[in-house]
């Protein structure tokens, strides 16, 4: 996982949508500008039948289609693919850049569960995500659908995964001063929805886990639980509240941050493997 | 008869009938649900694993809201002896059915089906390859 940081650095910071993608039959890694073009020809297309995506302004779509080699796990996963759609208006001069106005990519990071079990002519890149506009996201995914016969769906992240990764990512080591470990959830079957937040300073969140970790680089459900379970105590200790009976929706960290409609951000390079890891697990359980 | 959490009580002890059937629920989507069964439990009597225990988890048809891992509540069943029930009460007929599994238990540890008690559940659960 040699990824050159430059080419990895639009990845964070950034809030991305999570899909699971299944194996896309018939796609061709030479055939990338083919791709572009045709993709290019149906968002104009469909702009034409009336689904206009921006009201006003004319835009024309510019659709480009990359490989990125270093976004991967093993050598049995299949390169990233990046997806990027820009817009140049037609009233601005020919000198003027293009716009970004969304992105999504195809990623496998040890997605090896999926890929060993999988016919020829497949090929499999069980993650997706995207930044931008929704009706992008639909255009792009609609064309996918249509041309390599795989299925797409919101990828939501339960309160038990979502533990999980508060757990790994607040027991990893920084460098630099980290930013609080933040869990926020909302209380059940009130008449107004209540959302309670709790910051945790990041060295104790760490030297927790550090007591609760038996073995580095493994991480067992007990081990967990033990470290929810002494959140939830010191909350209840304060507070009274028993937050284990509230639903976990967010966790934020120094490394990322995920939120259970399936919205991740990326904050860290050097954790940007073991992330993708994770939630190209959560994408596989899901498709399979 | 409903409580949120054991022991009953003590005050109406002698105005209560005889107890014939225990049923834990655990919510799926709440952690705390799980502590309060696992801390009851330790104030029921032994002789109540003997086929008048079991465990409900509900809330099963929102996977992604779990905060419960169902092999922990397995592991809890196969620790008491006792069956592991799953429903998800949302859903009418769902409801409809889980509460007929649970009558019809009832009946069994309660002595009106002649021929069944509640030994027979125990016997139930034993793994085959356990003899």
């Amino acid at each position: 996982e040699n990824a050159d940081p430059q080419k990895t650095a639009f990845l964070l910071r950034k809030a991305w949508t999570l899909y699971s993608v299944t194996p896309l039959y018939g796609f061709r890694r030479a055939r990338l500008r083919d791709y572009a073009r045709l993709l290019s020809a149906f968002i104009a297309a469909e702009k034409q039948k009336g689904l206009a995506v921006e009201v006003g302004v004319e835009l024309d779509i510019k659709v480009a289609l990359s490989s990125l080699a270093e976004l991967r796990g093993s050598e049995l996963d299949q390169a990233a693919l990046l997806v990027q759609l820009s817009s140049r208006s037609r009233a601005s001069s020919r000198n003027s850049e293009d716009k970004l106005v969304w992105s999504g990519w195809f990623c496998s990071v040890f997605g090896d569960d999926l890929s060993e079990n999988v016919p020829e002519h497949f090929t499999c890149l069980p993650l997706f995500l995207t930044h931008g506009a929704e009706s992008y996201t639909s255009l792009v995914g609609s064309w996918f659908q249509k041309t390599f016969d795989c299925c797409f769906r919101r990828l939501a992240i339960s309160p038990l995964n979502l533990s999980w990764m508060v757990a790994m990512w607040a027991g990893c080591k920084l460098d630099r001063a980290a930013s609080a470990v933040e869990l926020v959830f909302s209380v059940p079957r009130l008449a107004q929805p209540l959302d309670i937040s709790y910051a945790i300073h990041p060295e104790d969140a760490k030297a927790l886990w550090d007591t609760v970790q038996k073995t580095p680089g493994e991480i067992t459900q007990e081990e967990v639980d033990v470290f929810m379970d002494c959140l939830y105590a010191h909350f209840h200790r304060h507070f009274k509240i028993h937050l284990s009976a509230a639903k976990l929706v967010k966790v934020s960290t120094a490394v990322a941050s995920a939120h259970c409609d399936g919205i991740v951000k990326i904050l860290h390079s050097q954790y940007l493997p073991g992330v993708l890891m994770l939630l190209t697990e959560l994408a596989i359980s899901q498709i399979q | 008869h409903l409580a949120t959490s054991l022991p009953l009580p003590s005050e109406r002890d002698h105005l209560r009938p005889r107890i014939d059937l225990v049923v834990f629920m655990i919510d799926i989507k709440s952690k705390y649900s799980l502590k309060n069964v696992e801390t009851s439990l330790t104030h029921v009597d032994a002789s109540f694993f003997l086929g008048k225990v079991c465990f409900l988890v509900t809330g099963v048809g929102r996977v992604n809201a779990c905060s419960i891992e169902t092999n922990a509540v397995c592991k809890l069943g196969e620790a008491y002896c006792s069956p592991v029930l799953f429903c998800e009460l949302e859903l009418e007929g769902i409801r409809a059915t889980t509460a007929q599994r649970l009558l019809r238990m009832l009946q069994i540890c309660a002595g009106h089906i002649p021929g069944v008690s509640a030994l027979s559940f125990v016997s139930l659960m034993r793994k085959s390859d356990d003899d």
